[in-house]
């Protein structure tokens, strides 16, 4: 396997718009004998999906859920980055690129996080002109907001749910498409695996999850939108759904996995109440604006917050970040709240929480203004925990939210497969190693609306494409496969749930592969994942037949990779003997505390090549180059 | 502190075998799980003991992605005003209480499996014209566009449906016009969807009829049910713009503009 990144020569600012000149196209008369499947339908499949199709591309989109706005897209909250400088405050281009590869610790590509940053502003005028109803100022101008690791204020936002309204607008432009019979929509219907032929990924396998017909779906071009694995934790911010299938299969069909160790755990989700918990519910990252975040001074403080005088109180990301206090990224907020809760600071049931309290806001811009930006949070709040973040603080603590990690990709957003493009969460490229808030958005749609339809084309003129049918062997030898593999978790009959095993896994990789890993706790999840894995495929039961609606399946078929999948995160994060954004490993820290890189031996993409069941995955690494930041330890103090 | 539950929970096979309800003891519950925790802790329950788990629609369980449904004691999503089922708690239900737990019922929601119904009607609402036709590209500045803040918040209030149904469920017509009329206020009160406006309410309106949902006649118990709090407001509205609509021959208009 070689990893050929494709990189654009020239400057930076020039290498996108020098790319897009090069590349060959598709003539439009010829557009529509390509077919394209699309995989997934949150921002960055519907996105992708109904640009293709404007374009004259016959494309086919699949999601498991009942219908296309159902993806999980819809659930971000917060808001879109974009370097717009609507608010004259020193934004640019530039600064979006540095802070976004800042954020990431310095693990992301300098060509594609520039582009990002130049896409972002064309994603903001495309959403308005779909009539995505953001935030308005009184004027009538767009409003922002600041986010985490950034000193401008560049987020665009409707209300607490602007991925729902960025996500309705790709839906309804994917309607769109669909009214004009430009794109076959499949609701439930999962991917369970690739075609591959001639070296080329040529059409998935999917089972239609009410009928249970597995099925082959041909195209000339795949793309994979299919989001992230935060569910590896089971429990995460992720909707249940939420699953490494697609991926992974991609990888074990010879797509290459970069950084899979890198997850965003995000620091202000509501705490865990009960073993029962299926979820855990963020608290968006927009309420540090105003929210104060602190613990009691002392450790074991019992008395309920207002009886705590601020003299007594630890603002500690105030106290230890002053120049970005409460918003100081992700990765640095949650484990500095790990860490408070370590020292026995942490509040509420099991010392697993800190408080963010709005009581100075509150004072500051009255009831009314908190209650405009943040209203539908607060009920949120409200309604799981019973308390009323008005008058008591909100109690957080940090979850698996995001994964930076996924399908390696050239800067074509190709996979090492050709014919396989990655889009959005399920791809590695932009974020690095940890993940900005308001990012995700940004990056999904810049794939879909703007990159993919370019991109894809490129492919598509210069690949010599033969005809593939439904009878052609590897088409045939995969449906086998993905039959034999279903009536075995059927067959096996034994006497634990699914979710009993998932859970298990969970907490395994929670403990030895979250916030904090070392490499002994690594080497025993390393062990203990096979043996879990081995019971799963001695002991599970799955009720009922694959004929049906069978709800139990659909877990047990996605459980089965995630316990395959936690090992190669595992193994990624073993092998990375350095700490960088999210992923801290405890040997590698400065005397403070912070995360401690080592640019020599680590300043690389890790992709991982499968080589079969029975050998090691193989480590190919992409050199990182930086020719116009300069790599510095991350300091937000 | 644990509560017990008594539920009565529609099973039904598929959608052509005959359904009814089941009665299932669920002890040792916790007041702080929400609906569908409760029912995932008698699915694992089930399947220990080989039986199939109940079927139903969930994904995201913080109320947006609009999975979920249920009708609990006959109300859509339960008693919780404002909320959907996946974030409704037990603690709004007393220890001992029996509840009725039924899929939504509508001749355009036919039954899939239990508790789990196709709304795909709904989605064809939205590709019939739920839509502003701006093509990828070659749109202005996000800024040129000026939009009163008023008017804004009037839209996001419209485009907050999470479209789970709820709605229809609800209605004794099981009509689809709350649904139908939020995202036409939506698009109706931006500038941006001022040109398609006309042909946008005819044909969401005219599918909205083929989809076999009922007509709406001012109940009101739509609103009741959202679980976003979209008033019948918007029903009004988009009735006064279909009547427009009819009366100035917004469909020729719309042709003849060459769009579609």
């Amino acid at each position: 396997m070689e990893l050929r990144a494709k990189i654009p020569s020239g400057p930076l600012a020039e290498k996108w718009d020098r790319h897009r000149f090069e590349m060959k196209l598709v003539n439009p008369a010829n557009k529509r004998r390509y077919k394209v499947v699309v995989v997934g339908s949150g921002l960055a499949g519907a996105s992708a999906a109904a640009s293709l199709a404007e374009l004259g591309y016959q494309v086919s989109c699949f999601c498991f859920q009942d219908s296309p706005r159902r993806a999980h897209s819809i659930a971000a909250q917060g808001g879109i980055n974009a370097a717009k400088n609507y608010q004259n405050d020193g934004d640019s281009i530039w600064r979006l690129f540095y802070d976004t590869i800042k954020g990431g610790d310095f693990r992301a590509r300098e060509a594609n996080v520039y582009r990002l940053a130049q896409i972002s502003v064309d994603i903001i005028d495309q959403c308005v002109a779909q009539g995505v109803p953001f935030a308005r100022e009184y004027s009538g101008y767009l409003a922002n907001r600041s986010f985490g690791g950034a000193q401008v204020s560049r987020t665009f936002y409707a209300r607490g749910q602007t991925g729902q309204q960025l996500l309705l607008g790709a839906y309804q432009a994917l309607c769109k498409e669909i009214a004009r019979g430009t794109v076959a929509m499949h609701p439930r219907t999962e991917m369970l695996d690739l075609i591959i032929v001639d070296g080329r990924c040529r059409g998935i396998v999917t089972r239609h999850l009410v009928t249970g017909e597995v099925q082959p779906h041909l195209a000339d071009a795949v793309v994979l939108a299919t989001g992230g694995y935060g569910n590896v934790f089971y429990l995460s911010t992720n909707a249940r759904g939420s699953n490494v299938t697609a991926t992974f299969r991609a990888w074990k069909r010879g797509a290459a996995f970069g950084n899979p160790c890198f997850t965003q755990i995000h620091p202000t989700c509501i705490p865990v109440s009960g073993e029962y918990q299926s979820k855990l519910t963020l608290m968006s990252e927009s309420l540090r604006n105003d929210g104060r975040v602190w613990v009691p001074r002392q450790p074991a403080d019992a008395r309920p917050p207002h009886e705590i005088p601020d003299a007594e109180r630890d603002y500690y990301l105030e106290r230890k970040y002053p120049s970005f206090g409460n918003l100081s990224p992700r990765d640095i907020a949650s484990r500095a709240a790990k860490e408070v809760c370590d020292e026995g600071r942490g509040v509420g049931p099991g010392g697993r929480g800190v408080y963010l309290d709005f009581a100075d806001a509150i004072q500051r811009l009255g009831r009314q203004t908190i209650e405009e930006r943040y209203g539908n949070l607060f009920e949120m709040y409200q309604r799981i925990t019973d308390e009323d973040p008005y008058r008591v603080p909100m109690r957080i603590y940090p979850a698996v939210h995001y994964t930076m990690g996924g399908l390696w990709v050239d800067y074509d957003l190709m996979s090492t497969l050709p014919g396989l493009h990655v889009l959005g969460e399920a791809n590695f490229s932009d974020h690095g190693a940890n993940r900005l808030g308001a990012s995700a958005l940004m990056q999904g749609l810049a794939d879909g609306y703007f990159i993919i339809p370019v991109t894809i084309g490129d492919y598509l003129a210069t690949a010599k494409l033969d005809k593939v049918g439904a009878d052609h062997r590897e088409v045939r030898g995969v449906l086998e496969g993905v039959g034999q593999k279903t009536k075995r978790l059927l067959s096996i009959a034994g006497s634990r749930t699914v979710d009993s095993f998932h859970r298990e896994l969970g907490t395994l990789m929670w403990d030895k592969c979250g916030m904090a890993r070392t490499a002994a706790g690594l080497n025993e999840a390393l062990r203990r994942i096979p043996e879990i894995r081995a019971e799963f495929w001695e002991n599970v039961t799955v009720p009922g037949s694959d004929a049906e609606l069978n709800q139990a399946l659909e877990k047990a078929n996605r459980v089965a990779d995630f316990l395959e999948f936690a090992e190669l995160m595992c193994r990624d994060a073993l092998h990375r003997e350095e700490s960088c954004g999210g992923h801290f490993r405890e040997e590698h820290q400065t005397p403070d505390g912070e995360a401690r890189r080592d640019d020599e031996r680590f300043a690389y993409v890790a992709a991982w090549e499968y080589t079969g069941e029975s050998s090691e995955p193989r480590l190919h690494r992409e050199p990182l180059v930086f020719e116009n930041v300069q790599l510095a330890q991350r300091s937000y103090k | 502190m644990t509560m017990r539950l008594r539920l009565r929970v529609w099973r039904q096979a598929g959608p052509k075998v005959r359904g009814g309800f089941v009665s299932y003891d669920a002890p040792d519950l916790s007041p702080d799980m929400s609906f569908l925790e409760m029912l995932d802790v008698i699915n694992e329950r089930l399947i220990e003991k080989g039986e199939p788990p109940i079927a139903f629609d969930h994904d995201c369980r913080e109320g947006i992605c609009g999975s979920c449904s249920l009708m609990i004691n006959g109300v859509a999503h339960g008693p919780m005003r404002g909320t959907a089922t996946c974030q409704l708690h037990l603690r709004s239900f007393r220890d001992g209480q029996e509840i009725v737990v039924e899929p939504w019922r509508a001749k355009a929601f036919p039954v899939v499996r239990d508790l789990v119904v196709d709304r795909s009607a709904l989605d064809r609402i939205i590709a019939a014209g739920g839509y502003i036709s701006a093509r990828t590209g070659g749109v202005p500045d996000a800024n040129a566009l000026l939009v009163p803040k008023d008017d804004a918040d009037a839209a996001m209030d419209a485009a907050a449906c999470i479209g789970c149904g709820a709605c229809v469920a609800a209605c004794p017509n099981a009509s689809a016009s709350l649904f139908t009329a939020a995202k036409i206020a939506h698009l109706g009160l931006m500038p941006q969807g001022q040109p398609e406006r006309s042909k946008r309410v005819l044909r969401m309106v005219s599918q909205m009829d083929m989809e076999e949902f009922g007509n709406c006649t001012n109940i009101g118990e739509c609103q009741d049910a959202c679980p976003k709090l979209i008033s019948i407001d918007v029903i009004a509205r988009m009735n006064r713009d279909f009547l427009k609509a009819s009366f100035f021959g917004g469909e020729e208009r719309a042709e003849s503009s060459g769009e579609m």
